[in-house]
Protein backbone atom coordinates (compact mmCIF):
# COMPACT_ATOMS: atom_id res chain seq x y z
CA UNK A 1 0.00 0.00 0.00
CA UNK A 2 2.91 2.14 0.42
CA UNK A 3 4.60 1.46 -2.22
CA UNK A 4 1.24 2.42 -4.29
CA UNK A 5 0.75 5.91 -2.51
CA UNK A 6 4.85 6.56 -2.67
CA UNK A 7 3.47 5.80 -6.78
CA UNK A 8 0.50 7.52 -6.98
CA UNK A 9 2.58 10.53 -5.76
CA UNK A 10 5.81 10.15 -8.02
CA UNK A 11 3.19 10.09 -10.80
CA UNK A 12 1.05 13.15 -9.63
CA UNK A 13 4.45 15.18 -9.06
CA UNK A 14 5.89 14.30 -12.22
CA UNK A 15 2.77 14.22 -14.44
CA UNK A 16 1.22 17.28 -13.23
CA UNK A 17 1.68 20.02 -16.02
CA UNK A 18 4.03 23.01 -14.46
CA UNK A 19 1.63 25.80 -14.34
CA UNK A 20 3.76 27.57 -12.82
CA UNK A 21 2.63 31.74 -12.39
CA UNK A 22 3.76 34.52 -14.39
CA UNK A 23 4.55 37.63 -12.49
CA UNK A 24 2.92 40.80 -13.59
CA UNK A 25 5.58 42.08 -15.08
CA UNK A 26 6.08 39.59 -17.85
CA UNK A 27 2.48 39.27 -18.07
CA UNK A 28 2.47 42.86 -19.46
CA UNK A 29 5.62 42.33 -21.07
CA UNK A 30 4.67 39.52 -23.23
CA UNK A 31 0.94 40.66 -23.94
CA UNK A 32 0.47 44.14 -23.42
CA UNK A 33 3.72 45.90 -24.43
CA UNK A 34 3.07 45.15 -28.16
CA UNK A 35 0.28 47.95 -28.23
CA UNK A 36 1.35 49.98 -25.09
CA UNK A 37 5.27 49.81 -25.52
CA UNK A 38 8.16 49.52 -23.80
CA UNK A 39 7.77 52.14 -21.51
CA UNK A 40 3.78 51.03 -20.87
CA UNK A 41 2.73 55.17 -22.67
CA UNK A 42 0.51 53.72 -25.15
CA UNK A 43 3.71 53.90 -27.97
CA UNK A 44 3.86 50.35 -29.00
CA UNK A 45 4.77 48.69 -31.91
CA UNK A 46 1.43 48.00 -33.30
CA UNK A 47 0.42 51.44 -32.76
CA UNK A 48 1.58 52.80 -36.44
CA UNK A 49 -1.33 51.96 -38.46
CA UNK A 50 -3.97 51.80 -35.46
CA UNK A 51 -7.52 53.71 -35.73
CA UNK A 52 -7.73 54.13 -32.19
CA UNK A 53 -4.77 55.36 -30.21
CA UNK A 54 -4.00 52.28 -27.06
CA UNK A 55 -4.08 54.14 -23.77
CA UNK A 56 -0.65 55.78 -21.89
CA UNK A 57 -0.77 53.71 -18.62
CA UNK A 58 1.70 56.34 -17.66
CA UNK A 59 -0.98 59.09 -17.72
CA UNK A 60 -1.58 59.89 -14.21
CA UNK A 61 -4.31 61.90 -14.77
CA UNK A 62 -6.41 59.40 -17.37
CA UNK A 63 -5.33 56.44 -15.54
CA UNK A 64 -6.39 57.82 -12.35
CA UNK A 65 -10.61 57.88 -13.76
CA UNK A 66 -10.71 54.54 -14.03
CA UNK A 67 -11.27 51.94 -10.76
CA UNK A 68 -9.76 48.78 -10.36
CA UNK A 69 -12.87 47.06 -10.87
CA UNK A 70 -13.02 48.74 -14.77
CA UNK A 71 -9.17 47.76 -15.05
CA UNK A 72 -9.90 44.23 -14.12
CA UNK A 73 -12.50 44.19 -16.43
CA UNK A 74 -11.52 45.38 -19.68
CA UNK A 75 -8.18 43.40 -19.39
CA UNK A 76 -10.21 40.17 -18.75
CA UNK A 77 -13.31 40.86 -21.36
CA UNK A 78 -12.03 43.62 -23.38
CA UNK A 79 -12.43 47.34 -24.63
CA UNK A 80 -15.85 46.40 -25.91
CA UNK A 81 -17.26 45.22 -22.50
CA UNK A 82 -16.53 48.99 -21.28
CA UNK A 83 -17.51 50.60 -24.42
CA UNK A 84 -13.54 51.26 -25.55
CA UNK A 85 -12.37 49.87 -28.52
CA UNK A 86 -12.31 46.28 -30.06
CA UNK A 87 -8.77 46.48 -30.49
CA UNK A 88 -8.39 45.79 -27.13
CA UNK A 89 -8.88 42.25 -26.78
CA UNK A 90 -10.17 39.98 -24.44
CA UNK A 91 -7.12 37.94 -22.59
CA UNK A 92 -9.47 35.88 -19.64
CA UNK A 93 -8.17 32.52 -22.74
CA UNK A 94 -4.48 33.46 -21.66
CA UNK A 95 -4.84 34.98 -18.45
CA UNK A 96 -6.45 33.93 -14.97
CA UNK A 97 -7.89 35.95 -12.57
CA UNK A 98 -5.20 36.44 -10.01
CA UNK A 99 -2.82 37.29 -13.36
CA UNK A 100 -5.17 40.27 -14.27
CA UNK A 101 -5.56 41.22 -10.16
CA UNK A 102 -1.81 41.37 -10.63
CA UNK A 103 -1.80 43.20 -13.51
CA UNK A 104 -4.23 45.74 -11.71
CA UNK A 105 -1.54 46.76 -9.51
CA UNK A 106 1.03 46.64 -12.08
CA UNK A 107 -0.98 49.27 -13.68
CA UNK A 108 -1.25 51.26 -10.44
CA UNK A 109 2.86 51.43 -10.30
CA UNK A 110 3.03 51.94 -13.98
CA UNK A 111 0.83 55.39 -13.38
CA UNK A 112 1.66 55.60 -10.04
CA UNK A 113 -1.72 56.49 -9.06
CA UNK A 114 -4.73 55.30 -7.72
CA UNK A 115 -7.93 55.59 -8.40
CA UNK A 116 -10.04 59.11 -7.71
CA UNK A 117 -6.21 60.44 -7.10
CA UNK B 1 3.95 9.83 -34.77
CA UNK B 2 7.47 9.06 -36.33
CA UNK B 3 10.26 11.71 -35.23
CA UNK B 4 11.23 14.32 -37.65
CA UNK B 5 14.66 12.20 -37.65
CA UNK B 6 13.54 9.28 -38.18
CA UNK B 7 11.62 10.56 -41.54
CA UNK B 8 14.68 12.35 -42.60
CA UNK B 9 16.75 9.25 -42.24
CA UNK B 10 13.79 7.25 -44.59
CA UNK B 11 13.95 10.37 -46.56
CA UNK B 12 17.69 10.67 -47.51
CA UNK B 13 18.58 7.07 -46.67
CA UNK B 14 21.50 7.69 -48.64
CA UNK B 15 22.47 10.86 -46.63
CA UNK B 16 21.75 10.02 -43.35
CA UNK B 17 24.11 12.16 -41.46
CA UNK B 18 23.16 14.79 -43.54
CA UNK B 19 19.65 13.98 -42.25
CA UNK B 20 20.62 14.23 -38.88
CA UNK B 21 22.18 17.55 -39.31
CA UNK B 22 19.27 18.82 -40.99
CA UNK B 23 16.96 17.70 -37.79
CA UNK B 24 19.46 19.40 -35.65
CA UNK B 25 19.40 22.83 -37.37
CA UNK B 26 15.92 22.77 -36.96
CA UNK B 27 15.53 21.49 -33.51
CA UNK B 28 17.88 25.05 -32.71
CA UNK B 29 15.27 27.12 -33.06
CA UNK B 30 12.18 25.21 -33.58
CA UNK B 31 10.00 22.43 -30.91
CA UNK B 32 9.84 19.21 -33.27
CA UNK B 33 8.19 17.24 -30.55
CA UNK B 34 5.42 18.71 -28.19
CA UNK B 35 3.60 20.30 -26.08
CA UNK B 36 3.25 23.91 -26.72
CA UNK B 37 5.17 26.25 -24.49
CA UNK B 38 3.91 25.95 -20.88
CA UNK B 39 5.16 29.43 -18.86
CA UNK B 40 6.50 32.27 -20.97
CA UNK B 41 10.09 31.57 -20.56
CA UNK B 42 9.42 28.50 -22.54
CA UNK B 43 7.71 30.48 -25.04
CA UNK B 44 10.61 33.11 -25.31
CA UNK B 45 13.47 29.99 -25.75
CA UNK B 46 11.35 28.79 -28.68
CA UNK B 47 13.15 31.66 -31.45
CA UNK B 48 11.38 29.76 -34.09
CA UNK B 49 7.25 28.74 -34.69
CA UNK B 50 6.46 25.38 -33.31
CA UNK B 51 6.73 22.71 -35.78
CA UNK B 52 5.44 19.31 -34.11
CA UNK B 53 2.03 20.35 -35.93
CA UNK B 54 3.51 21.30 -39.28
CA UNK B 55 2.11 18.84 -41.28
CA UNK B 56 -1.41 19.98 -40.30
CA UNK B 57 -0.41 23.36 -40.72
CA UNK B 58 1.23 24.60 -43.56
CA UNK B 59 1.20 23.73 -47.65
CA UNK B 60 3.47 21.67 -48.61
CA UNK B 61 4.58 23.18 -51.51
CA UNK B 62 5.00 26.66 -50.11
CA UNK B 63 6.76 24.97 -47.47
CA UNK B 64 9.26 23.37 -49.91
CA UNK B 65 10.08 26.66 -51.53
CA UNK B 66 10.10 28.80 -48.80
CA UNK B 67 12.95 26.74 -47.54
CA UNK B 68 14.92 27.83 -50.65
CA UNK B 69 14.37 31.14 -50.64
CA UNK B 70 12.80 31.96 -46.91
CA UNK B 71 11.47 35.81 -46.34
CA UNK B 72 10.50 36.89 -42.60
CA UNK B 73 7.16 36.76 -42.18
CA UNK B 74 7.04 37.45 -38.77
CA UNK B 75 8.43 41.25 -38.90
CA UNK B 76 9.78 41.67 -35.55
CA UNK B 77 10.37 37.93 -34.90
CA UNK B 78 8.96 34.95 -33.18
CA UNK B 79 8.29 36.06 -30.00
CA UNK B 80 8.69 40.59 -30.68
CA UNK B 81 9.63 41.85 -27.41
CA UNK B 82 13.84 40.59 -28.08
CA UNK B 83 13.31 42.81 -31.29
CA UNK B 84 12.22 46.24 -30.74
CA UNK B 85 13.62 49.29 -28.85
CA UNK B 86 12.17 52.45 -28.12
CA UNK B 87 11.64 54.68 -31.18
CA UNK B 88 11.04 58.45 -31.78
CA UNK B 89 7.19 58.09 -32.50
CA UNK B 90 6.72 54.67 -31.06
CA UNK B 91 8.80 51.48 -30.15
CA UNK B 92 10.72 50.12 -33.31
CA UNK B 93 12.01 46.62 -34.43
CA UNK B 94 15.22 46.33 -33.76
CA UNK B 95 16.61 45.00 -37.46
CA UNK B 96 20.26 44.47 -36.06
CA UNK B 97 18.84 41.38 -33.69
CA UNK B 98 17.22 39.63 -36.38
CA UNK B 99 18.63 36.80 -37.91
CA UNK B 100 17.48 35.17 -41.49
CA UNK B 101 16.42 31.30 -41.94
CA UNK B 102 18.93 29.02 -42.92
CA UNK B 103 18.27 28.58 -46.76
CA UNK B 104 18.08 24.95 -47.82
CA UNK B 105 19.07 23.79 -51.34
CA UNK B 106 16.70 21.53 -52.83
CA UNK B 107 16.49 18.09 -51.95
CA UNK B 108 16.82 19.03 -48.81
CA UNK B 109 14.26 21.84 -49.13
CA UNK B 110 12.13 18.63 -50.13
CA UNK B 111 13.51 16.28 -47.35
CA UNK B 112 12.36 18.33 -44.67
CA UNK B 113 9.15 19.20 -45.83
CA UNK B 114 8.35 15.52 -46.24
CA UNK B 115 9.62 15.52 -42.70
CA UNK B 116 8.04 18.16 -41.37
CA UNK B 117 4.60 17.17 -43.57
CA UNK B 118 4.66 14.04 -41.28
CA UNK B 119 4.62 15.78 -38.19
CA UNK B 120 0.91 15.79 -37.33
CA UNK B 121 0.34 16.55 -33.47
CA UNK B 122 -2.81 17.65 -32.78
CA UNK B 123 -4.84 16.58 -35.52
CA UNK B 124 -8.33 16.29 -33.22
CA UNK B 125 -8.08 20.18 -33.74
CA UNK B 126 -8.35 19.87 -37.69
CA UNK B 127 -11.80 19.97 -39.41
CA UNK B 128 -11.45 16.76 -41.29
CA UNK B 129 -14.13 18.24 -44.22
CA UNK B 130 -12.80 20.21 -46.54
CA UNK B 131 -12.90 24.05 -46.24
CA UNK B 132 -15.33 25.65 -48.70
CA UNK B 133 -13.49 28.72 -50.11
CA UNK B 134 -15.82 31.06 -51.05
CA UNK B 135 -16.09 35.45 -51.49
CA UNK B 136 -15.72 36.84 -48.50
CA UNK B 137 -17.96 39.51 -47.92
CA UNK B 138 -17.06 42.12 -45.51
CA UNK B 139 -14.10 39.97 -44.87
CA UNK B 140 -11.76 43.12 -44.86
CA UNK B 141 -14.27 44.97 -42.40
CA UNK B 142 -14.10 42.39 -40.04
CA UNK B 143 -10.61 41.64 -40.07
CA UNK B 144 -9.71 45.24 -39.75
CA UNK B 145 -12.39 46.91 -37.47
CA UNK B 146 -15.13 44.00 -36.02
CA UNK B 147 -12.42 42.05 -34.99
CA UNK B 148 -9.40 43.85 -34.91
CA UNK B 149 -7.35 41.75 -36.22
CA UNK B 150 -5.07 44.15 -37.89
CA UNK B 151 -3.82 45.47 -34.60
CA UNK B 152 -1.04 43.15 -34.39
CA UNK B 153 -0.99 41.84 -38.54
CA UNK B 154 0.17 43.37 -41.42
CA UNK B 155 -2.31 43.00 -44.62
CA UNK B 156 0.11 44.63 -46.85
CA UNK B 157 3.49 44.83 -46.76
CA UNK B 158 3.88 47.63 -44.43
CA UNK B 159 0.76 48.61 -43.28
CA UNK B 160 -0.62 46.75 -39.88
CA UNK B 161 0.34 45.80 -37.02
CA UNK B 162 4.00 44.02 -36.50
CA UNK B 163 4.07 42.10 -33.60
CA UNK B 164 2.03 38.97 -35.49
CA UNK B 165 3.31 37.42 -38.21
CA UNK B 166 2.28 39.12 -41.81
CA UNK B 167 -1.35 37.95 -42.86
CA UNK B 168 -1.12 39.04 -46.83
CA UNK B 169 0.53 35.63 -47.48
CA UNK B 170 -1.03 33.02 -44.80
CA UNK B 171 -3.56 31.84 -47.69
CA UNK B 172 -0.12 30.50 -49.04
CA UNK B 173 1.89 29.31 -46.33
CA UNK B 174 -1.16 27.57 -44.24
CA UNK B 175 -4.30 25.28 -45.18
CA UNK B 176 -7.65 27.09 -44.18
CA UNK B 177 -8.23 24.39 -42.02
CA UNK B 178 -5.27 25.30 -39.70
CA UNK B 179 -6.49 28.71 -40.17
CA UNK B 180 -10.14 27.81 -38.54
CA UNK B 181 -9.14 25.98 -36.17
CA UNK B 182 -6.16 28.28 -34.88
CA UNK B 183 -8.86 31.72 -34.80
CA UNK B 184 -11.69 29.42 -33.42
CA UNK B 185 -9.11 28.85 -30.14
CA UNK B 186 -5.01 30.03 -30.38
CA UNK B 187 -5.08 28.65 -26.91
CA UNK B 188 -5.71 24.95 -27.56
CA UNK B 189 -2.06 25.05 -30.36
CA UNK B 190 -0.41 27.55 -28.34
CA UNK B 191 -1.58 28.28 -24.60
CA UNK B 192 1.19 31.15 -23.61
CA UNK B 193 0.79 32.23 -27.40
CA UNK B 194 0.39 36.19 -28.28
CA UNK B 195 -2.77 35.92 -30.16
CA UNK B 196 -6.21 36.02 -28.00
CA UNK B 197 -8.93 34.05 -28.95
CA UNK B 198 -11.64 37.16 -30.41
CA UNK B 199 -14.42 34.53 -29.86
CA UNK B 200 -15.39 35.09 -33.50
CA UNK B 201 -18.90 33.24 -33.91
CA UNK B 202 -18.58 30.03 -36.39
CA UNK B 203 -20.45 31.43 -39.18
CA UNK B 204 -17.96 34.27 -39.61
CA UNK B 205 -15.20 32.64 -39.23
CA UNK B 206 -15.09 31.82 -43.24
CA UNK B 207 -14.99 35.19 -43.90
CA UNK B 208 -12.00 35.75 -42.46
CA UNK B 209 -10.51 32.66 -43.97
CA UNK B 210 -12.05 33.81 -47.33
CA UNK B 211 -10.00 37.19 -46.86
CA UNK B 212 -6.61 36.12 -46.13
CA UNK B 213 -7.08 33.51 -49.00
CA UNK B 214 -8.18 36.27 -51.34
CA UNK B 215 -5.18 38.47 -49.64
CA UNK B 216 -2.87 35.84 -50.85
CA UNK B 217 -3.52 35.83 -54.65
CA UNK B 218 -2.05 39.28 -55.12
CA UNK B 219 1.29 39.92 -56.35
CA UNK B 220 3.12 40.71 -53.11
CA UNK B 221 6.65 40.83 -53.93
Amino acid sequence: MKRLSTLILTLTVFAAPSFAAETAKDNYAAYCVQCHGLQGNGMGLNVRDMSVQPRDHTDAKAMSGRSDEELFKVIKEGGLAVSKSVLMPAWNDVLTDEDITNLVSHLRELCQCTYGK
Amino acid sequence: MRSLVTVLALGLAATPALALDLQKKCATCHALTGPAAATLSELKARTGPDLFYAGNKYRAEWLSSWLQKPTRIRPAGTYYEDHIKPGAKHDEIDASTLTPHVVLNQDDATAATKALMALKANAALIDDQPFKAGSSPMGEMSFDKFYGCMACHEIEPGYGGQSGPEVYTAGRRMTPQFMVSYITNPQAWNPKGLMPNKHVPEANIPKLVNYMLALAKEDWQ
